[in-house]
């Protein structure tokens, strides 16, 4: 029982404790380094269509799809040259807000990153 | 009302015009099929091409013949067509081999696949050899990267704004528009009001007795909004229209033959020269659709136009590449 209360149980609890606070940040459980996104192009469509990432994180979208793409954000905060099948685009997001952004080819192709 | 006597007389009258629209649409529907459908004197005549073409081509001719071809995608290389400039090729001998020669070439766009000068040279060297002047809109792949500035180099001499134009070919006044620039998310295809405003002067000069033939890439009629085939601002354009006796428009964009008339406006859009699309709704996406290799060429075509003179509506010609 000492045991428990003085070793075990603080454990647990602190593990708990960052695994809530990890999961809260949208960072996967077992990586705590800047990561990169990533985020398919395919079937004239975005996948995943919305992502909630943390500021600083680096998205990175490439097109599976045979047919060209872009990534333009609505807002004119980034846009990509013409992707091609199996070439990428990245962008690293500093701040946060949620960035709208589409395919300027293929306008009803679109997609959002939330940064937190 | 009168009843038909034969098949090719006039059927119904309804707005007293010499005008059988009913009979017009049942002749259209087997253009598909390589059937020319000619107004001459009121009466619609039909005439069956033949694969080697063979037809009286003084009664077919018309008074002005022209060819639209539509979204060569040269560039582009998997596995639905790893040619596109084999069938481009093949439009080209089409074009030549027909026994009625056309005056010149719409191309309604998609010219290039990534907008690339290498792919630009390579369907003007294709086309050189029509020996035919060729009229161009921008597709939205023609305008990647760069808003269209190579485009206009290119073709855009004598047009104004992002490219749009307007000329006249024995009688028949042709309007191109460009729908595929400053394309907003969600949205469909657009002409924008600096267009908008040109096209309403353009059409100030003209009598209304004056047929219009319109040609654009994305279609200016609302195909199928879920895959952006339409454009948001075209009402705007149809309404100036409206007052016309005759109104063609030529689209491309969805590679395939859809047509649709309506009123006085006779709307079609051509089959691509390089890969089909499935039909609205009927797929995932609107992406290059894959059929066996020895079916590739009858789902691409180039459409051919026929004008007499007096009589309203034109007529319009599907051939396959077969």
């Amino acid at each position: 029982m000492k045991m428990f209360a003085r070793i075990i149980l603080p454990a647990l609890l602190l593990a708990v404790g960052i695994s809530a606070i990890v999961k809260a940040s949208g960072v996967p459980a077992a990586q705590t380094a800047p990561q990169v996104v990533a985020v398919k192009i395919d079937n004239f469509s975005f996948g995943p269509q919305s992502i909630s990432i943390s500021s600083g994180t680096k998205v990175t979208w490439t097109n599976r799809d045979d047919i060209p793409h872009t990534v333009v954000s609505t807002e004119g905060v980034f846009k990509s040259r013409v992707l091609d099948t199996d070439e990428s685009f990245s962008f690293t997001f500093d701040k946060p807000g949620t960035y709208p952004y589409f395919c300027s080819v293929h306008p009803k192709m679109t997609g959002q990153v939330i940064v937190k | 009302m009168e009843d038909a006597k034969k098949n090719d007389e006039l059927l119904v009258d309804h707005n007293h015009d010499g005008i059988d629209r009913r009979g017009f649409l049942k002749c259209m529907a087997w253009a598909g099929t390589g059937t020319l459908c000619v107004m001459q004197g009121g009466v619609l005549k039909s005439f069956s091409l033949s694969r080697t073409l063979d037809f009286d081509s003084g009664a077919a001719a018309g008074e002005l013949h022209f060819v639209q071809i539509s979204d060569s995608h040269m560039g582009f290389n998997k596995p639905a067509n790893p040619d596109v400039a084999a069938t481009l090729q093949a439009a080209v001998a089409k074009i030549k081999a027909s026994p009625v020669s056309p005056e010149f070439l719409l191309h309604t766009g998609d010219i290039s696949h990534l907008s690339k000068p290498e792919e630009f040279d390579a369907v003007d060297q294709i086309l050189k050899d029509t020996g035919k002047e060729v009229f161009f809109v921008p597709g939205e792949h023609d305008v990647l990267n760069d808003d269209g500035q190579q485009f206009r180099d290119r073709y855009g001499k004598g047009s104004s704004g992002a490219g749009w134009r307007s000329f006249d070919k024995k009688g028949v006044h042709f309007i191109g528009l460009v729908n595929v620039m400053n394309l907003k998310a969600g949205g469909l295809g657009t002409l924008g009001a600096e267009q908008l405003e040109w096209l309403e002067n353009d059409l100030k000069a003209r009598a209304k007795s004056t047929p219009i033939v319109v040609y654009a890439h994305i279609p200016l009629w609302s195909v199928y909004p879920e895959w952006g085939w339409g454009t948001d601002d075209a009402t705007q354009a149809l309404g100036y229209l409206k007052s016309f006796g005759s109104v063609t428009v030529l689209n491309g964009h969805i590679h395939q033959i859809l047509q649709k008339v309506e009123g006085n406006v006779t709307f079609h859009t051509a089959a691509s020269t390089a890969f089909p699309q499935p039909a609205p709704g009927s797929a995932d996406s609107p992406g290059p659709m894959k059929v066996p290799a020895e079916e590739l060429r009858k789902v691409l075509g180039i459409t051919g136009v026929n004008f007499v003179r007096g009589k309203e509506a034109l007529a319009i010609v599907d051939s396959s590449l077969a």
